[in-house]
């Protein structure tokens, strides 16, 4: 500043750049012309990197100026028309000469060729029991008319036929039509017609059928999803079983001492009955299924990793586990101090520790039915006890769930419950049955009621 | 109860090889003419099956003085055999995928032993992918090993001296080998082999070539190598099953019990 005023300059320089920065900013900011700023502002407030149009054209368009343009309204002739109507339209004319040719919009008067049957004919191939010739001329005539469109046909029809018996009815006679008339039967046998005739009974099914899978209310359609999936995964591993079976033995040993015979009994008698709506069919596949299933698939393979093939038997073994069952067997793991996955997977190893997965969920469901029972029990006995009694090795603090049974271990008693969907929450360590059935056949009566 | 094949083999050996062959047991061994031979060792041997014992991870050293901002560490990234036996028996290569930073990230190591080295500062995870030869599959294998380069506690030891080592055990398990590979395999240390039932004669494996150990003086990494043993993990695991069968049974008494009170007491209750 003492500079400029040393040397005389203008002090009012500084504003004027500033003035200038100021401008464009604000023009930016001003809205163009021709739409309104919201509008503007939904594309981006910006203008376009690229005009979308070139604007140079936008002026020009008018044809170089040798012609003479005109418009008339002149008469035209259809010659989709049958009649001589004689209609008046606006006609571009181009230096006084009128347009030629056929009205622009006949060439979409398209028809249908309907056959043309003479009385002969209709005698020699074409007579039908349910038709008299009457309803068949008048068949004809209508799909003549109405190009057959066979809703519109079946609803002007003079006796009520349905769609289909009058779509039948066409068919068959063009069809009989057709080959009479070929001089050869080689000939025709190329013709749809002749190929694929109508199969009224088929076509009646198959409406049917759609309109039952169109009204399907939600809820079906969710069963229908439900029994489907079940059927599929049954298929599915009852291959995969069979495939395995005709291999080797199955990789996984007997889940109990019960052994893998009781299992797969339940799941062979499952099968007549798997293609009906049974929830209760896929707690029936049994484990060693899966597991069969499992090291069928890992023989696929042909090369993989231990941890892998073991994370899969893992899987089938617990795959009718829910998943609150599963966490409860990785809990027990890391109470026994066992690794989740093992630190040294060698073959020994991975099957140790699978099998002591299935020992883990055996016992579990072992507590679960026996806790089952003592409630079951004391139900019957008109009165809601409990056993206080804890003891410490049966102390888990750990939620119930759904029950699964993987041996077929029959209580007489409690078939109500076996199937498995009884959904108790009841927090707290298991209970123990009392241990001296030596007494009276009530003998949880009257003890301390649960709080 | 191991699921071991031995047990199965076990009881291959006491059917009779001559009669008519049982389910389990699938392959004939006819030995007229080369053609036969060539045929035989193409056959899969069903109920068998090879494993090699791996162990893949890395060592990481720290490079102390000489370290820069973003080469802080000298790492090995590998794949050996468990008791550092020669891999590529089986392995044809190793490619090493690394983190996008790195110059040409895929690393193929074509030769044994199957490591990479590099320097670097991030932990990434590394995909490996074993491809292997053309009689033991077609498909690779794919390892995934998350590269440490840090010590567990908090930068309280780094040493120029001592890496870190964070290696993973695992187990290539070759499925229904056919009898080509199964009679390349059988007597190299890298590979687990089980007994074949008798009947079955191979041709025998030339073991002079395949003597070829990896000496410890080779590989300066070998003193970093964690031994793994099954002998633990063994224990622990019976021993838990030991506890669980025990509370099984106790479990299985009482429930027996309450079966014998509900005999005794379903006729009045009964509606």
């Amino acid at each position: 500043m003492d500079a400029k005023d040393i040397l005389g300059l203008p002090k009012i320089s500084l504003p004027i750049p500033q003035e200038k920065k100021s401008r464009p900013q604000k023009d930016s900011q001003r809205k163009p012309d021709g739409i309104s700023r919201e509008v503007y502002a939904l594309t981006g407030g910006v203008p376009p990197l690229m005009p979308s149009v070139d604007v140079n054209q936008l002026k020009k368009r008018h044809q170089p100026e040798n012609e003479k343009i005109t418009w008339e309204w002149l008469a035209f002739t259809n010659s989709a028309r049958k009649d001589n109507l004689q209609l008046y339209h606006w006609v571009r004319v181009v230096n006084g000469t009128p347009p030629t040719g056929d009205y622009s919009f006949a060439k979409y008067n398209k028809s249908v060729d309907v056959v043309k049957y003479t009385d002969e004919e209709y005698e020699k191939h074409l007579t039908d029991p349910a038709w008299t010739k009457e309803e068949t001329d008048q068949l004809f005539d209508l799909c003549e008319r109405f190009d057959l469109r066979f809703v519109v046909i079946a609803d002007r029809f003079s006796s009520s036929r349905s769609v289909e018996e009058l779509k039948n009815r066409f068919y068959s006679v063009s069809r009989a039509i057709l080959i009479a008339r070929a001089p050869s039967p080689a000939d025709v046998s190329g013709h749809p017609l002749v190929k694929e005739p109508y199969n009224i009974s088929q076509e009646i099914e198959r409406k049917r059928a759609l309109s039952m899978v169109l009204s399907q209310t939600k809820h079906q359609e969710r069963k229908d999803a439900e029994v489907l999936s079940e059927a599929k995964k049954i298929s599915e591993s009852r291959m995969a079983a069979k495939a395995a079976q005709d291999a080797e033995l199955p990789v996984t040993s007997s889940i109990s001492p019960e052994g893998v015979e009781k299992t797969t009994a339940p799941v062979d008698t499952a099968s007549p009955s798997n293609m009906q709506v049974s929830a209760g069919v896929a707690p029936l596949m049994s484990m060693a299924d899966n597991a069969a299933a499992a090291a069928a698939s890992l023989r696929m393979l042909r090369v993989y990793l231990r941890t892998y093939a073991l994370d899969q038997m893992v899987q089938a073994a617990s795959s009718s586990a829910g998943l609150r069952t599963i966490k409860r067997v990785e809990q027990f793991l890391q109470e026994l101090k066992v690794n989740l996955k093992p630190k040294v997977p060698t073959k020994a190893v991975c099957a140790e520790h699978l099998e002591l997965r299935k020992e883990i969920l055996t016992l579990l469901n072992l507590q679960k039915l026996l806790q089952n029972k003592e409630e079951g029990s004391s139900y019957r006995e008109s009165s809601y006890t409990e056993t206080p009694d804890t003891p410490k090795r049966l102390q888990r603090g750990m939620d119930q769930d759904r029950t699964f049974i993987p041996d077929s271990v029959s209580f007489g008693a409690m078939s109500a419950e076996r199937v498995g969907k009884r959904d108790q929450k009841r927090k707290g360590p298991g209970r123990e049955a009392p241990s001296s059935p030596a007494q009276s056949k009530r003998p949880r009566k009257l003890k301390a009621t649960d709080s | 109860m191991p699921q071991n094949s031995s047990k199965k083999h076990a009881s291959n050996q006491q059917l009779d090889v001559s009669g008519p062959t049982p389910k389990s047991q699938r392959t004939k061994m006819v030995r007229s003419s080369d053609d036969n031979e060539k045929k035989n060792l193409v056959k899969k041997l069903k109920d068998v099956e090879i494993s090699v014992p791996i162990v893949y991870g890395n060592v990481a050293f720290w490079l102390g003085k000489k370290a820069s901002e973003y080469q802080s560490h000298r790492w090995t990234v590998y794949v050996r055999g468990a008791t550092n036996e020669d891999l590529s028996v089986v392995v044809k290569r190793a490619v090493f995928q690394l983190h996008s930073s790195f110059n040409n990230p895929m690393r193929v190591v074509e030769s044994p032993p199957f490591e990479l080295s590099e320097s670097g500062w991030g932990e990434f995870e590394i995909a490996i992918t074993l491809h292997f030869h053309s009689d033991v599959c077609d498909k690779p294998l794919h390892l995934y090993h998350h590269l440490k380069l840090y010590p567990e506690d908090e930068s309280g030891s780094m040493s120029v001296k001592k890496p870190v080592v964070v290696e993973s055990y695992d187990e290539i398990v070759l499925a229904e080998p056919s009898e080509g590979l199964f009679a390349r395999v059988q007597n190299h240390p890298a590979v687990v082999v089980p007994r074949l039932p008798a009947g079955f004669s191979l041709p025998p494996a030339d073991d002079a070539d395949k003597r070829k150990r990896i000496d410890p003086k080779d590989n300066p990494l070998t003193q970093w190598f964690t031994n793994f043993s099954e002998a633990d993990e063994l224990l622990k695991l019976a021993a838990a099953r030991q506890q669980v069968q025990a509370q099984i049974a106790r479990v299985r008494r009482q429930l027996s019990l309450i079966d014998g009170q509900h005999q005794q007491s379903k006729p009045p209750t009964e509606l």
